[in-house]
C-alpha cells in the first residue's frame, strides 16, 4: 500500500491506472501467446476454425482469470506461510484441474446451452500450458496483490483469445492459397504467427512496466 | 539381438528422427520457442526435459498395473510434476542466473505435451526399461532440434556462442529480430519445413 502511495506521489499512475497498465501490458506488449509462446499446441490445432477458436478463447479467458486469483490466494495464504513454495507446481496444477472440473459441473447443471457450446474445450484447458503459465509468470512478477493478479490473468487470457481469433481469420483466408508442400499445416501457421508477433513487437514501446 | 531390434532400442531411435517430437509431431513447442535465444539456457532446459521424460516414463511404466484407468491422467501429471520440482530445485541451486530467466518455463515442463504424450502412448503399455529408453529418446530428439535452433538464434542475434564472442565477427551487426519472439517463429517454421520435406518426403503436410 505504502509503495503505491509513494508511486502516486511521484506522478506515477494510481492503483486503478496501474491495473489498466497491467491489463494492457498482459494483453498486448507481453502477449502470452506471441511473446511468451504459451498455449501453442492448442493454438496450432484449433485455429483452423473461427467458431471453435472463439469458444476456446472464451473458456481460456474465464479459466485464466479465476485460476490466477485462486493461485494467488493459495500462494499468499497457504504455501508461503507454511514454507512449501517448492510444492507450488503440484499444487497449482491440482488447483487448475479441480477448478476446471468444478466449472464443468456447475455449467452443466445450471446452463446446458453454454455447456454444449464450450463442449470439449473445458477439459482440454487443463493441459493448456497458458493456464499454468499465467500463474507462474504472475508470481515471477513479484509484488502483485490479489487484484493485480486477477487483472493480469484476465489480460493474459484476452491476449491469448485475440491472437487465436486473429490467426483463425488469417488461416481461413489463406486456405486456398498455394503454399509450398513442406510448409503446409504447422509451417505456414508458424510463419504467419511470426508476422503477427512482429506487429505486436510494435506495442512494446508504448507501455513500459 | 542388436540394440536397434529391441523394443526399447527401436522406440529410442524412432523418437530421435522419424517420429521426432518437435518437427514431426509438433509437440512441446512452447518451450522450444521460448528458451532458444541463448544456447546456455537451451542446454539446461534440454537436460531438464531429458531427465523428466526419461524418469516419468519409467515411473509411469512401473505403476501401470496399479493405476486405475480413470485417474491415470492425474497420476501422470503428479509424477511428472514431482520430477519437475527436482529439476527446478537443482537449477535454482546451481544455475540461479539461468533460473531467473527461464524459471517459469521450467515449471511449464509439467504441461509439455511431449512428456504426457510419451507416458500415455508408450509407458502405459510397456515394461519399464523400454519405456525409459522411449522417454530418453523423446527428450534427446527434442534437444537435437533445440540446440541447433539456439545456435543459429544466438549467433545471429548476439554474435556470440554460449556467451563467448565468436572470433572473426567482433563487429557483428546484431540481428535483433532473431532473439525476439518473431525470430523464434520463423526459425521453427524453417525446421518444420525441413522436417516435412526431408524426413518422410513431404507426405504429412495437411491443408493450411
Amino acid at each position: 500500500m505504502l509503495e503505491q502511495v509513494s508511486l502516486a506521489a511521484q506522478g506515477q499512475p494510481g492503483v486503478l491506472g496501474q491495473l489498466v497498465i497491467i491489463f494492457l501490458a498482459a494483453a498486448f506488449t507481453d502477449n502470452i501467446l506471441l511473446s511468451r509462446f504459451l498455449g501453442m499446441c492448442s493454438f496450432l490445432a484449433i485455429s483452423r476454425q473461427m467458431k471453435t477458436s472463439i469458444g476456446l478463447g472464451i473458456a481460456v479467458v474465464f479459466v485464466t482469470t479465476c485460476t490466477a486469483g485462486i493461485n494467488y490466494l493459495v500462494h499468499a495464504y497457504v504455501t508461503v506461510p507454511l514454507g512449501i513454495e517448492f510444492l507450488e507446481y503440484i499444487i497449482f496444477i491440482v488447483v487448475i484441474a479441480a477448478f476446471v472440473q468444478l466449472v464443468e459441473m456447475v455449467v452443466e447443471r445450471f446452463s446446458p446451452p453454454l455447456y454444449f457450446a464450450l463442449g470439449i474445450f473445458l477439459p482440454l484447458i487443463t493441459v493448456n500450458c497458458a493456464i499454468l503459465g499465467v500463474s507462474l509468470f504472475m508470481l515471477a512478477k513479484q509484488g502483485y496483490g490479489f487484484w493485480q493478479s486477477l487483472v493480469f490473468g484476465a489480460g493474459s487470457g484476452i491476449g491469448w483469445m485475440l491472437a487465436i481469433v486473429l490467426m483463425a481469420g488469417i488461416r481461413s483466408r489463406i486456405r486456398e492459397d498455394k503454399v509450398p508442400e513442406g510448409l503446409r499445416g504447422a509451417g505456414i501457421t508458424l510463419i504467419v504467427s511470426g508476422i503477427i508477433a512482429l506487429a505486436f513487437v510494435g506495442f512494446s514501446g508504448m507501455i513500459k512496466f | 539381438m542388436a540394440f536397434k531390434d529391441t523394443v526399447g532400442g527401436k522406440a529410442f531411435l524412432v523418437n530421435l528422427w522419424q517420429d521426432n517430437p518437435v518437427f514431426r509431431q509438433v509437440l512441446g513447442i512452447c518451450s522450444t520457442l521460448a528458451v532458444t535465444n541463448l544456447m546456455k539456457n537451451t542446454a539446461l532446459m534440454c537436460a531438464g526435459l531429458v531427465f523428466t521424460t526419461a524418469f516419468s516414463s519409467l515411473t509411469v511404466s512401473f505403476l501401470r498395473k496399479h493405476t486405475p484407468k480413470q485417474v491415470r491422467m492425474m497420476a501422470q501429471v503428479l509424477i511428472i510434476a514431482a520430477y519437475v520440482i527436482i529439476v527446478g530445485i537443482f537449477m535454482k541451486a546451481y544455475f540461479p542466473e539461468v533460473h531467473k530467466l527461464i524459471g517459469p518455463y521450467v515449471g511449464l515442463i509439467i504441461t509439455n505435451c511431449i512428456i504426457m504424450g510419451r507416458c500415455e502412448a508408450f509407458a502405459t503399455q510397456n515394461t519399464p526399461w523400454p519405456s525409459f529408453l522411449d522417454g530418453l529418446g523423446a527428450g534427446i530428439g527434442y534437444s537435437l532440434v533445440l540446440i541447433p535452433i539456439s545456435m543459429v538464434r544466438e549467433t545471429l542475434g548476439f554474435g556470440t556462442l554460449l556467451g563467448f564472442p565468436l572470433p572473426g565477427i567482433e563487429n557483428w551487426t546484431r540481428w535483433t529480430i532473431m532473439v525476439m519472439p518473431p525470430g523464434a517463429f520463423f526459425m521453427l517454421a524453417l525446421v518444420a519445413w525441413f522436417g516435412n520435406t526431408y524426413v518422410t518426403g513431404g507426405k504429412q503436410g495437411s491443408a493450411a
